[in-house]
C-alpha cells in the first residue's frame, strides 16, 4: 500500500515572474519526480498570477515530497493536490493530423464523430482534428486513428480544476 | 524624475545599510566597479576584501553562524558568480542566511555571451532559497530587502541578488525598508496549539524517550536553545544532537548523549534505535543520522518539530509532525507542561537511564592512551581543555579531524560551533573562521583543520594577514586524506588509492611567508606546549599538529547498515568490520 505507484494532478499558484517554470521544472528534474504532463499560463493579470498544472506519478510519501516542495518555493502561493482533494475535471486539447485516402479516410470522419472530435482543418488528402477531454480519451482516440493514417500530434497537456463552488 | 533619486549602486548601499550590515565580504571585478567606487564613499560598511570568492561566501557563512545575523557577499559577473556556487550550496544545505550579491554584464548585453558575463540566476537557482536578477534600478531596493526577508525567515538560506551594470548606474528613487512586503511568503511560525498538547503528552508518558536535535534550533536564535535546555532539565530525559545542532544543548550536562549518526557515540545511536518516543526538534531525518532507512528506530513514535514543511516524512514517516519555530513551539510546550503539573516519575524512566549507562560505559570516544605519537583525539582533547575558559568559536573542515572536534571539543553554547554538515566542504573552515574572527574580533578563534583541507582555501591566509585576524589553525596532519584512506582500508581492500598527499607545504614556512606564526608539534608534550603559545600570541596561527596516520573515527556505522550496527575502536571491545555489501558500496 505504502508503495504504490499513482497517478496525481497538482495545481500551484505561482507569481507570474521570470524564471518561475525553470524553478518548478528545476525542482522536479533535481530531485528526480517525474513529470507526464504540464500546463502553465497566466490567469490572473491584474495580480500577475499564473497556474501551473502537473500531472505526476509516484508513491504517496513521493507526492507528499513534492507539494510540500513545490510549496517552499518562494514565488508559489498555493498549492493543491486535486487527485487527494476531491472531485474535479481534467481536460485536454489535441490536434491530430490524419493522412489517408479512401475507405480509411470516410473511417477517421465516422470515428472522430463519435469522440465529438471536429475537423478543423481538410486537403484531399489529410485531415486535422480537433478533440478536447480527459486524457485517456485521446489516447483512445489516437490509437483508434494510428491505424487510419495518424501522422501528427500536438497535445497540450492537462488543465484541471475542482468541482464545486471552492477555488484553488 | 524627482531630485531625491540615486544611483543604482548608492540605493544598494543604503539598502544594506537600513538592513543593519556592517560588514561585507567581496571580491571587484569590472561588473561591479560602480558598487565598489560607492562603497569606497562611505564609512557605515566595512568590505573585507577576500583572495578568492569561495573564500567569501564561507567568510560570510562563519560571520551569520557565529551571530545569527544574515552574512553578506559583493562578487563580480561570471568567474565572481561561479566561484561563489559551492558556497551558495553550502549554505543553503545547512540553512545558513547569505545575501549574495553579484555583478551582471549591462541589461543590453545579456544574451549575447558578453566578457565574463554567465546566466548567474540560471546557474544558482537550485542551489538558492531563492534568486533574482534586478533590470530597473527603481526595483533594486524593494529587492535587497526582499531578499534580506526571504534569507532570514522560515527555514533560511542564500539569497542571490545578480545586479546589470547599468542597473548600479541608472538613477531611481529609493524605497525604504518598511514600505516593502513580501506578496505571498509566510512561514508559519506559531505550532498548532492542539499538536502541541498532543506532543506534550506522548512525552508526559514515555518510558523510554530521547530528544534529538538538530540546526534548527541554532537557527531559531539563542532563546531556543535555552527553552530546549529548560525544557529537556524539566522531563530529565536523554538528548543528543546532530553535528549542525552541536551548542544547541550544554555537552557537558549528562543528560547529554554526545553526537549521534555515522560517527556518533554508541549511547546516543543506541538510544534512537530503542527509544519508544523521538522528539526531534529541527533536524532532518538525514542518512548520516539514519543509517538503512527500513532499520531506523523501529520501536519509536515520532514526533517531529519543524519550520520546513518539506523536512516532513521525507526520509522517515513521523507520527506527530509540528510546523513552525523551535522557540515558539518550545516556549508552549514548557507552558503546556507546566500547566498540567506535569511530573516525570524517576521511576518510571530510571530502567531507560541504567541501560543508557550500560552503553555510556562502552566509552565508544575512547583511544589508545599512548606518549609515543600524538593521538588525533588527544589533540582535540587538549585543546578543549586548554581553551574551553574562553568561550571559544570553533570552525572545522572536512574529514576526519572533524567528526574527531564534533565527538570531543563540548560546546556550552550555540552559534560557537561552525562546520559544513550537508555538503561537507572541504576548505570551508579557514575563511569560516574568518568571517567568526570579524564578527567577533576579541573572542578566540580556532579552525580545527586536516592538512588536505586547509590547502584547498589556503589562500585566505593573505586575507587573515591583511585584517590582522588572529585566527588558529590548528592541523591535525596525518599526511593523508584522513577519511578517504578509512574508508578504503575498511571498504576497498587498503588500496589507498590517490589519499596520500605527497609534496605537502612546510607549514612553519607557509605561515610565516603570511605573515602568521608557524609552531610544530610531533610528541604529545610539544603539543601541549604548542597549544598554550598558541593561545599567547595574538596573531594568525598555523599549527602543524603531526598525529598518529594511521588512526580512524569511531564508532562507524558503515553505508547501509542500521544505525545501531557501529564498528568500535579497540578501546570500546572493537568490533568485527562487517564485509561491505554491493548495495552499501554503492553509497555515499
Amino acid at each position: 500500500m505504502q508503495d504504490t505507484i499513482a497517478r496525481h494532478t497538482i495545481s500551484a499558484l505561482v507569481d507570474n515572474e521570470a524564471g518561475v517554470l525553470a524553478r518548478v521544472i528545476g525542482l522536479f528534474s533535481g530531485r528526480g519526480y517525474n513529470i507526464d504532463s504540464l500546463t502553465v499560463s497566466e490567469v490572473d493579470s491584474a495580480n500577475g498570477v499564473s497556474r501551473i498544472n502537473i500531472v505526476t506519478t509516484g508513491t504517496p510519501m513521493t507526492i507528499e515530497q513534492i507539494k510540500a516542495q513545490l510549496d517552499r518555493l518562494v514565488p508559489v502561493h498555493r498549492v493543491s493536490d486535486l487527485t487527494v482533494e476531491g472531485p474535479h475535471i481534467e481536460r485536454e486539447l489535441a490536434l491530430l493530423k490524419v493522412r489517408s485516402s479512401g475507405e480509411k479516410r470516410v473511417e477517421a470522419l465516422r470515428i472522430a464523430d463519435i469522440f465529438k472530435a471536429r475537423a478543423v482543418d481538410a486537403t484531399d488528402r489529410s485531415f486535422v482534428f480537433e478533440i478536447t477531454g480527459s486524457a485517456s480519451k485521446i489516447d483512445a482516440f489516437a490509437e483508434l486513428m494510428r491505424p487510419l493514417g495518424l501522422v501528427d500530434m500536438s497535445r497540450t497537456g492537462v488543465a484541471a480544476i475542482s468541482r464545486g463552488p471552492d477555488e484553488i | 524624475m524627482s531630485n531625491n533619486t540615486m544611483t543604482g549602486a548608492e540605493i544598494l548601499i543604503k539598502a544594506l545599510t537600513d538592513q543593519g550590515v556592517d560588514t561585507i565580504f567581496g571580491y571587484p571585478g569590472g561588473a561591479v566597479l560602480p558598487i565598489y567606487d560607492a562603497l569606497f564613499k562611505q564609512n557605515s560598511i566595512r568590505h573585507i576584501l577576500v583572495r578568492q570568492e569561495g573564500g567569501a561566501v564561507h567568510a560570510a557563512e562563519g560571520y551569520a553562524r557565529s551571530t545569527g545575523k544574515p552574512g553578506v557577499v559583493l562578487v563580480t559577473s561570471g568567474p565572481g558568480a561561479t566561484n561563489a556556487v559551492t558556497g551558495l550550496t553550502d549554505a543553503l544545505m545547512d540553512s545558513i542566511p547569505v545575501i549574495c550579491l553579484t555583478g551582471q554584464v549591462p541589461t543590453h548585453m545579456i544574451g549575447t555571451d558578453a566578457f565574463q558575463e554567465c546566466d548567474t540566476t540560471g546557474i544558482t537557482r537550485p542551489c538558492t532559497k531563492h534568486n533574482y536578477l534586478v533590470k530597473d534600478a527603481g526595483d533594486l531596493a524593494r529587492v535587497v530587502h526582499e531578499g534580506f526577508y526571504v534569507a532570514t525567515n522560515g527555514r533560511p538560506g542564500p539569497v542571490v541578488i545578480d545586479i546589470p551594470k547599468d542597473v548600479q548606474i541608472n538613477r531611481a528613487e529609493y524605497t525604504a525598508p518598511e514600505k516593502v512586503r513580501h506578496k505571498t511568503y509566510r512561514p508559519r511560525v506559531k505550532g498548532d496549539l492542539e499538536k502541541i498538547r498532543e506532543a506534550v503528552e506522548m512525552i508526559a508518558q514515555a518510558e523510554r524517550p530521547v530528544f534529538y536535535t538538530g540546526g534548527g534550533i541554532i537557527n531559531a536564535g539563542p532563546k531556543a536553545s535555552s527553552l530546549l535546555t529548560q525544557f529537556v532539565r524539566m522531563t530529565g530525559y536523554p538528548i543528543t544532537n546532530t553535528l549542525m545542532g552541536l551548542g544547541g544543548y550544554p555537552a557537558s550536562d549528562r543528560q547529554f548523549l554526545g553526537m549521534l549518526g555515522m560517527h556518533g557515540s554508541y549511547e546516543a545511536n543506541w538510544a534512537m534505535h530503542d527509544c519508544d518516543v523521538m522528539i526531534c526538534i529541527g533536524a532532518r531525518f538525514d542518512d548520516r543520522v539514519t543509517g538503512r532507512l527500513d532499520a531506523f528506530s523501529p520501536k519509536s513514535k515520532k514526533i517531529h518539530i519543524d519550520i520546513d514543511p518539506s523536512s516532513i516524512n521525507k526520509n522517515i514517516r513521523v507520527d506527530l509532525p509540528i510546523i513552525g519555530d523551535a522557540a515558539h513551539i518550545l516556549e508552549d510546550m514548557i507552558r503546556i507542561w507546566k500547566a498540567g503539573a506535569r511530573q516525570v516519575d524517576p521511576a518510571r524512566i530510571e530502567p531507560w537511564w541504567r541501560q543508557i549507562d550500560i552503553w555510556r560505559a562502552r566509552n565508544s570516544f575512547g583511544y589508545e592512551k599512548t606518549d609515543k605519537l600524538i593521538k588525533p583525539q588527544r589533540a582535540v582533547e587538549a585543546l578543549y581543555e586548554k581553551t574551553k575558559d574562553r568561550d571559544p568559536y570553533i570552525t572545522t573542515e572536512v574529514g576526519q579531524h572533524q567528526m574527531w572536534a564534533a565527538q570531543l571539543f563540548k560546546f556550552e553554547n550555540p552559534n560557537r560551533w561552525m562546520t559544513s554538515g550537508g555538503l561537507g566542504t572541504m576548505g570551508y573552515g579557514l575563511p569560516a573562521a574568518m568571517g567568526a574572527q570579524i564578527a567577533h574580533p576579541d573572542k578566540l578563534v580556532i579552525d580545527i583543520a586536516g592538512e588536505a583541507s586547509i590547502m584547498m582555501n589556503i589562500q585566505e591566509m593573505s586575507t587573515l594577514a591583511q585584517y590582522k585576524l588572529p585566527v588558529k589553525i590548528f592541523i591535525l596532519n596525518n599526511q593523508w586524506m584522513g577519511m578517504v584512506r578509512q574508508w578504503q582500508e575498511l571498504m576497498h581492500g587498503k588500496r589507498y588509492s590517490e589519499s596520500y598527499v605527497e609534496s605537502l607545504p612546510d607549514f612553519v614556512k607557509l605561515a610565516e611567508s603570511f605573515g602568521a606564526v608557524g609552531l610544530r608539534a610531533e610528541t604529545p608534550d610539544e603539543m601541549d606546549s604548542l597549544i598554550d603559545e598558541m593561545i599567547a600570541v595574538d596573531r594568525p596561527v598555523i599549527a602543524d599538529v603531526r598525529v598518529d596516520p594511521t588512526e580512524n573515527v569511531y564508532p562507524m556505522v558503515p553505508s547501509g547498515a542500521a544505525h545501531n550496527e557501529m564498528i568500535l575502536g579497540s578501546e570500546s571491545g572493537a568490533s568485527e568490520v562487517p564485509q561491505a555489501t554491493d548495495e552499501g558500496l554503492a553509497l555515499v
